[in-house]
């Protein structure tokens, strides 16, 4: 069993923070977390954090809107009850694809947007009743923080670097204990 | 900032690049001019190079509106991102005059009946007794005449005083101190919101009055918009071309790999713009089904078919699959690839539109003429684009939201 220290480096801006997390990720030591009132651009890259597959998500879902507008369509229009609009009667669906591409066109942007917003709501657990994670509320205000779970040695490394890139403060919140992964 | 490399020189390469295509480009127009006849009509005047020099005129001069119309946006906006690349885009603008200035003189030609692009120009359209008498054209030639000249003009005047202002306050505020250029910039923005107002209108209006009386009996709604989202994705690919190329030659290390990117994005939407207004266009008028609506899209459909779906294609389905992901808006050689297919794909739009109006069914498909035309003023384009370019710093020196696009990054 790892035994890991929780360490909140806080900063008062964005620019010191993001150098230590530069010399943090040099030396080697994993960066957990990173709160921050705004959006810092530029930021993933720097601790570590992969690209993000919504976009991946928001082609399938964007697929599958197309597929079940063209399925409904076809159904309706074609297959259960054919009709004769404007002189144009439904007997194939190429046939009248014109009639047919406005709702296809909904359909994909609607279900990619609600399927994209539900997946980032749900992957950051940010349901009805979920608690806050923030560690220390003054980082939706005006301070930065950098979260790290390290070992004890780890942990003196970090404390210096913390400091000596203009960290305000240090603070140790306890120890974690770990199940090793077999 | 890299201070090397600031002003630059036009590549000898490009240059005799250019002059190349500007001479096979003329030599093919003069061909075009002395072999384009159809003895056994007697209404064919050369049409179809009229038609040709007309489209290049037309597509070339649209680019440095919409760049032009760009650089103003950025202006009313208040957007920073862009100031790096404002040099480039100020550039492509000043194609303007040239461009305006050959549409002026097939304008002059055609009403001295040089050619026949615009029927109702003809003599006598509106005279019962004439034999040329067209009553649907002689209902509507209140709109055409000598209002249509006063508009023509008007539209010329506007855009090359604004563009010429917007670029003149640019360089000045180069001149002098940091705290003095501020107010040439605050001039630049209350131009430009004005700007924005006078295009809003005569983008459209010039859209009718220029391509849609091509076919004076038809008319849409959707053409001022349609024509407009052809020039803004045609700008947008020329500036991004630029950026990259002038970066390969080692130019513009201060141009940050994000502002690349929200070009490349800028292309991808945009061409969709243009993709949902000829879409809407062509749909309402294929539901609606009237007659005289319908006119227009039947002759696409005889003689243009194949032409009609290359432009759908290229423009619409090409962008959405090559320019979707991140990656390949980030690859500057896959941009430059993209952009000069959907570059292609614009003018053969413009073909497209111009083509059925005036040439009609004797189409006969895409050939030397249109490619020779389009070399000549794509080679004209770049000698005048290029040359501007020669003749400022590319970095702009003092600019409220310098900083914010020098850091770029998304």
């Amino acid at each position: 069993m790892a035994t890991k220290q929780i360490i909140h480096g806080i900063y008062s801006d964005e620019v010191p923070l993001l150098e230590g997390c530069k010399s943090l990720r040099a030396s080697g030591i994993r960066v957990k977390e990173v709160y921050s009132p705004f959006p810092i651009h530029g930021i993933d890259p720097i601790i570590g954090v992969p690209r993000t597959r919504l976009a991946i998500c928001a082609f399938i879902y964007g697929i599958t809107g197309l597929s079940l507008a063209t399925l409904m369509m076809w159904y309706m229009m074609i297959s259960d009850w054919p009709n004769d609009i404007g002189g144009k009667p439904n007997w194939a669906y190429y046939f009248n694809i014109p009639a047919f591409i406005p709702i296809t066109f909904e359909a994909t942007v609607f279900c990619a947007a609600h399927g994209m917003a539900l997946t980032y709501l749900l992957r950051c657990m940010l349901v009805p009743g979920a608690r806050p994670k923030n560690p220390d509320p003054r980082t939706t205000d005006d301070k930065f923080m950098i979260y790290l779970e390290l070992n004890d040695e780890q942990s003196k490394k970090a404390d210096e670097i913390l400091r000596s890139t203009g960290a305000e403060e240090v603070n140790y919140k306890g120890t974690i204990h770990i199940e090793p992964a077999y | 900032m890299n201070t090397d490399k600031l002003n630059f020189v036009v590549p000898s390469k490009a240059k005799m690049a250019s002059f190349i295509m500007m001479g096979i480009g003329l030599v093919s127009i003069i061909c075009m001019f002395m072999f384009d006849k159809q003895p056994d009509d007697h209404h064919y005047h050369q049409t179809r190079a009229w038609a040709n020099v007309f489209t290049g005129s037309f597509f070339f001069m649209a680019i440095a509106l919409g760049a032009s119309f760009f650089l103003g946006l950025q202006y009313a906006a208040e957007a920073g991102w862009a100031t790096s690349i404002k040099r480039i885009i100020e550039a492509v603008t000043w194609y303007l005059p040239v461009g305006l200035s050959f549409l002026l003189l097939l304008f002059i030609l055609g009403q001295f009946h040089a050619h026949t692009i615009y029927p109702w120009m003809a003599e006598g359209v509106a005279d019962k007794a004439s034999p040329n008498y067209d009553a649907v054209i002689a209902g509507k030639i209140g709109y055409f005449g000598v209002f249509w000249w006063i508009r023509t003009l008007l539209y010329m005047t506007a855009w090359v005083m604004f563009t010429w202002k917007l670029r003149k306050n640019s360089l000045d505020a180069d001149k002098v101190s940091l705290e003095e250029s501020k107010g040439f910039h605050w001039k630049n923005v209350k131009l430009s919101a004005w700007f924005m107002v006078v295009f809003a209108v005569t983008s459209s209006t010039s859209a009718w009055d220029w391509i849609m009386s091509i076919d004076t009996h038809w008319f849409s709604t959707m053409m001022g918009w349609y024509i407009f989202s052809g020039m803004w994705v045609s700008a947008m690919i020329t500036i991004t071309v630029l950026i990259v190329w002038l970066k390969k030659l080692g130019y513009m290390e201060f141009v940050t790999e994000s502002t690349v990117h929200d070009m490349g994005k800028w292309m991808f939407a945009i061409s969709f713009l243009w993709t949902y207004l000829y879409f809407s266009q062509f749909m309402l008028i294929w539901y609606a089904d009237i007659p005289e609506e319908v006119t227009y899209f039947q002759t696409r459909w005889e003689s243009y078919k194949a032409l009609m779906w290359t432009v759908l294609f290229v423009n619409f389905a090409f962008p959405m699959i090559m320019l979707m992901s991140r990656d390949s808006k980030r690859n500057f050689f896959f941009l430059m690839f993209v952009g000069t297919i959907i570059f292609i794909g614009h003018y053969l739009d413009i073909i497209m539109v111009v083509m059925p109006g005036t040439v009609g069914h004797h189409w006969t498909g895409l050939g030397w003429m249109e490619l020779g035309t389009f070399l000549f003023f794509l080679g004209l384009f770049i000698y005048v684009v290029l040359n501007n370019l020669s003749k400022r710093p590319l970095a702009v020196k003092n600019h409220p939201f310098l900083s914010e696009s020098l850091h770029h990054s998304i």
